[in-house]
């Protein structure tokens, strides 16, 4: 395209950069229309591809000053609709900021750009036996900026956190422009923790330009426990019980019924027969504590009742049951042409009280959905299927989604355990804050962003609908390379 | 109603921060520098907010008003064998949940899973108008919102009045050792507390000692397990196991900054474990400064008698007693935080960080 096809505010854009960073060619705006979210998508003005921090910077200030609305964007992962674009806005892709500044394992701190792969620190780390714990299931793909935006979690929340609990420190330009240095390489910190109210702004403060990251040992030594229940109860009970037992397992997830099938289909995996749902429970440490714990972790399963107990016998046996785990929700994926994921939280004790009336509600209402859930933190993954070409197939599948994360906030939960709030749940962040904490959360945004320029349209409940819908898987998914969940 | 300085409800809380122009919450007191404002400024007490609002063990969590002295709150926890696992710290002193959040300080035992800022899930506050809001949640996993209550961690009163605030628990382990293994220099100190820090022991805690040759390691969990890792443990440093009289004695003195000298002043400095032995040096030339090195080395606590000038801090720092200015070394300062300042406490009712 030449240049006097740009608009005048897009000329201005285009002279402050290097050549090649702003994209406007329709098929190269058509690859970021969209996100993990599948059902909107919206066509940005143009997407910019900086390469430095200072270029960063440079953009987010220009779009400041004329009031240019914007997206910062990882590898658009994110299943809420985070990095859905603005039409009249652009996309700030990031994928190309994303250098390791700077390894200390002695200290166990790295120092990344936004667009690193969330995987790729781990990898960077590993041969000094340490890891970044956060691991959504995305992990090959997703950025850690975009972990950052979000929050996100992953399987092993329970015993380490999520993203924020691994950010030391960061540098981000906010949307006036200002660039802002909040902690550092210390796990200790004084004043108000400033890092810790950036991770998760949704990017609705501004784009974080260089993150300082926890690493932590890898440990020794891990036990895997596939256990096989008649009933979702009986599976619920044995968490209560894995759970009052003291231990403290690295990971405790649940499948369902038509996740086991999916699974089975898809990647081969095996499950006891004749089981609605199956439980995996993971122990990890060193060989003298595991070896303690996996014992106590075996009475307790022999006693909840299991229609079979399979404890992994090998590393190969262990990467086949989670194997199976995440590939769960791509597997049920291909059984319908579209899917939404909600992840809402509920007490622990109360799944069970929780997945019933899901599945009371998803015949009533003639709508498939398969759960799969981190179990030992609440946090449910109903994965609810539709086909987007079916008139009012949309809407039914989000008017589920609304009575579930309804359920959720009744029960004492949250509308999120670790996807954000982004587009696709902003409608309900008034069910759970009250109108003057929404007032409140809308106010600082507005101290990070006062003209409302970053990531506009998340997070806050607005009158204009978001975007268009549209159908099928997105493009990693179809490959295998991502899932949602 | 209770006197307007000392309410026993979030709404007499409210109308206590309503009632004057300038006003600092107070706990027990145990870090008094916090709240020691020059000038006309009204000191709410948070003596009469206390116990428990829930406690679900099977949940992980407890909500609890901010008055709840943490040494109660332990107990409670205790009984279900469950606990804090960053060790709140001056519990024998009084230290209150909402003045451990607002100071921000954390035990020996955050070394493990982490500190306050990982633990805590939501707060219930009292802004600058007077208004009482939640934010956060009372379930372990929650990303809905911005995470204020990550932010109240260290804030120190100046953004809003704590009055109940929710955390995430752990069970507690079944059994624990210490073991003192000999320092002979800093060098020595760095070298045990970053090869502690990468071991396959999964260690509960790591502090070193200052003024003895020695680094203190703690490990927990199931008592057939311990032996083994201990006597692992020794084989690399020399050194020796604790009876368990003298290792409880030991953290609690660290717990309770037992080894400070009285009525003098204390400061948190953040530092990381490769400096150490640079921020040893500084503390030594400082006539009669006691420390002691937390966190894996990620914290000094620095203690001298009343009176002592102090240098300028190399490294950013906190005071919890004594008179001076509240932050020590270098600091940074951005437009957003007096906006976000402005947003929580528009009329500047709470004293300003810089006071």
């Amino acid at each position: 395209m030449s240049s006097s096809a740009y608009s005048p505010v897009l000329r201005r854009l285009v002279a402050l950069l290097p050549a090649g960073r702003v994209l406007t060619g329709p098929a190269q705006l058509a690859a970021y229309e969209s996100d993990g979210l599948t059902a909107f998508h919206a066509r940005p003005l143009a997407v910019v591809v900086p390469e430095t921090q200072e270029e960063t910077i440079a953009v987010v200030r220009f779009c400041h000053a004329e009031k240019l609305p914007f997206v910062a964007r990882g590898s658009g992962t994110s299943l809420s609709g985070g990095s859905l674009p603005v039409p009249d806005g652009i996309v700030i892709a990031l994928n190309r900021l994303n250098r390791l500044v700077r390894l200390d394992p002695a200290q166990r701190v790295a120092v990344v750009e936004p667009g690193i792969v969330n995987l790729a620190v781990t990898a960077a780390a590993q041969p000094h036996g340490l890891h970044f714990a956060p691991d959504p299931s995305s992990q090959p793909v997703c950025t850690i900026g975009g972990n950052v935006a979000f929050n996100a979690g992953g399987a092993h929340c329970l015993k380490y956190g999520m993203t924020s609990n691994h950010v030391l420190g960061l540098k981000a330009v906010l949307a006036t422009g200002e660039v802002v240095e909040f902690g550092g390489p210390s796990r200790e910190q004084i004043g108000p923790d400033w890092t810790g109210l950036f991770v998760g702004n949704e990017g609705l403060f501004g784009v974080a330009l260089e993150v300082t990251l926890q690493l932590l040992p890898r440990a020794e030594c891990f036990h895997t426990v596939l256990a096989g229940y008649a009933t979702l109860e009986q599976a619920g009970d044995a968490v209560a019980a894995v759970v009052a037992s003291g231990l403290l397992p690295g990971a405790i997830e649940i499948m369902e019924k038509l996740a086991l099938e999916a699974a089975t289909a898809a990647v081969h995996a095996e499950y006891p027969p004749g089981c609605e749902a199956v439980l995996i429970v993971e122990l990890e440490g060193p060989r003298e504590v595991v070896a303690v714990e996996r014992g106590r972790l075996e009475e307790i399963l022999a006693a909840s009742q299991p229609v079979e107990i399979r404890p992994a016998r090998d590393a190969a046996e262990r990467m086949a049951i989670w194997k199976g785990r995440k590939s769960a929700f791509s597997a049920v994926g291909r059984l319908s042409p579209d899917f939404i994921v909600q992840d809402g939280v509920v007490p622990r004790r109360r799944l069970g009280e929780a997945l019933r009336k899901i599945n009371t509600w998803s015949r009533e209402m003639g709508i498939r959905c398969a759960n799969v859930f981190h179990a030992g933190d609440g946090n449910l993954h109903p994965l609810i299927l539709y086909d987007g070409r079916v008139d009012g197939a949309l809407q039914q599948a989000e008017e589920l989604a609304g009575r579930i994360l309804r359920m959720c906030v009744e029960m004492g939960g949250s509308i999120t355990g670790e996807h954000g709030i982004g587009v696709e749940k902003r409608d309900y962040l008034g069910v759970m804050f009250a109108p003057e904490e929404v007032d409140l959360l809308r106010r600082l945004r507005a101290a990070h962003d006062p003209f409302g320029l970053a990531n506009p349209g998340k997070m806050f409940p607005e009158s204009s609908a978001p975007a268009l819908a549209q159908s099928g898987l997105h493009p990693l998914e179809k490959s295998g390379v991502i899932s949602r969940e | 109603m209770s006197s307007p300085c000392q309410p026993a409800t979030l709404a007499e809380l409210a109308e206590a921060v309503r009632s004057a122009p300038r006003v600092i919450a107070v706990g027990a007191g145990t870090k008094p520098r916090l709240a020691q404002i020059a000038g006309s400024c009204m000191r709410i007490s948070t003596a009469k907010l206390t116990g428990f609002i829930e406690y679900e063990p099977s949940e992980f969590t407890f909500t609890a008003l901010a008055g709840t002295p943490v040494r109660e709150i332990a107990a409670i926890l205790a009984e279900r064998g469950q606990y804090l696992p960053f060790d709140p710290m001056l519990g024998e002193a009084g230290a209150t949940l909402g003045g451990t959040v607002a100071a921000g300080v954390n035990g020996p035992g955050r070394w493990r899973y982490g500190g306050l800022r990982d633990f805590i899930l939501g707060v219930r506050f009292v802004d600058g108008a007077g208004r009482v809001l939640r934010m956060g949640g009372k379930v372990v996993k929650n990303a809905a919102g911005f995470d204020l209550p990550k932010f109240f961690v260290g804030s120190a009163g100046r953004f809003g009045v704590l009055g109940e605030i929710s955390f995430k628990v752990f069970p507690r382990p079944a059994a624990t050792r210490t073991l003192r293994l000999r320092a002979a220099d800093d060098a020595a100190r760095v070298q045990i507390l970053t090869a502690g820090a990468a071991a396959r022991w999964e260690l509960d805690a790591i502090d070193a000692a200052l003024d003895e040759p020695a680094v203190y390691a703690r490990l927990a969990g199931p008592e057939p397990a311990l032996g083994g890792l201990a006597a692992e443990i020794l084989g690399r440093f020399p050194g020796e196991e604790l009876p368990p009289d003298e290792a409880r004695e030991r953290w609690r003195a660290v717990g309770e900054f037992a080894w400070a000298p009285p009525g003098g002043s204390l400061v948190k400095l953040v530092i990381t474990p490769l400096q150490l032995p640079e921020v040893a040096a500084w503390v030594r030339v400082q006539e009669g400064a006691r420390a002691w090195c937390s966190a894996g080395g990620n914290v000094v606590y620095v203690a001298r008698p009343a009176g002592a000038a102090w240098p300028a801090s190399p490294w950013p720092g906190l005071r919890l007693r004594g008179d001076g200015e509240l932050w020590l070394g270098p600091r940074r300062s951005y437009a957003v935080q007096e906006a976000v300042k402005a947003t929580l406490d528009p009329e500047k009712r709470f004293p300003g960080l810089e006071e």
